[in-house]
């Protein structure tokens, strides 16, 4: 498959999701689109390094493995940081009975 | 066609639109449940690249705990009526057109690249299986892997610290 597609591809998820940041105003909705910016980018680094591989096999049989550890990693870290997330947006419900982030536009109260 | 192209496109077309559908839902439990659709055509496309313990992780971290844990929280906060308040159509026409035409800026920026003759091996390749990425996960990358245990940790006790009641 050429290239281009994955990236034409993980382009579009990734606008989706920076229009669904810019959009919508529930909270969770919010970093439900960071998750699907998160993964559009992780679809294109496993297109990356397959491609490496492709291309760098016969010199190193091995090549392109890092592109998808670090996807690994991605994983991880988003994973971390989803707890918190919704740990935070638990909260923040708790103190103003909202998840609306118009409401949150003030740090006091 | 090929089978492949066939599996490409159809996964493809399925991933925006459900990622679409994800935007553009009114209720939260159906935004998470496109969200997992996207998830799963995502883990096919890392199977179609041969990718198979990323499309597995993907899977299993993904659409098994994180959007679990998302529909308890909406669950929790009874947020399954349409409870968002629907004012101020022009900001949502003003974010549309931002996202579009912060696609069109990588679209006229990633159009003339040199990429002709790159290819993506699809449907072959043994670096996504889980012997290889092990070895390799295990020999390289023994200090981050054990850092992202640390990392884990703080989140579980942030999370724990800031979900008690005072």
């Amino acid at each position: 498959m050429p290239i281009n597609y994955y990236i034409f591809l993980s382009v579009a998820l990734f606008c989706i999701g920076v229009a669904g940041v810019l959009t919508r105003r529930n909270a969770i909705i919010i970093f439900m689109c960071v998750e699907l910016m998160l993964n559009a980018v992780n679809l294109l680094l496993v297109a990356f390094s397959k491609m490496h591989h492709v291309a760098l096999y016969k010199i190193n049989p091995e090549a392109g493995i890092n592109g998808q550890i670090f996807v690994f990693f991605i994983m991880v870290v988003a994973a971390a940081e989803v707890s918190v997330g919704l740990a935070i947006i638990v909260m923040m419900y708790r103190n103003t009975h909202s998840v609306d982030v118009n409401f949150l536009n003030r740090l006091k109260h | 066609m090929s089978p492949t192209q066939i599996l490409f496109w159809s996964l493809s077309v399925l991933a925006l639109f459900s990622a679409i559908m994800m935007v553009a839902s009114k209720n939260p439990i159906h935004s998470v449940l496109w969200l997992i659709a996207v998830f799963f055509s995502i883990s096919g496309h890392y199977i179609l690249l041969n990718a198979q313990f990323l499309a597995i992780v993907n899977l299993i971290v993904y659409a098994g705990a994180i959007m679990v844990l998302f529909l308890f929280v909406i669950m929790l906060m009874n947020l399954n009526a349409d409870t968002e308040p629907q004012k101020n159509k022009w900001l949502k026409i003003a974010g549309v057109i931002a996202g579009g035409a912060l696609l069109l800026v990588f679209v006229a920026a990633l159009k003339n690249a040199d990429l002709k003759n790159q290819i993506a091996q699809v449907n072959g390749g043994n670096i996504g299986l889980i012997s290889n990425l092990g070895l390799s996960l295990f020999h390289d990358y023994v200090i981050p892997f054990e850092i992202s245990s640390i990392l884990f940790l703080s989140a579980m006790v942030g999370a724990v610290v800031i979900g008690k009641r005072e």
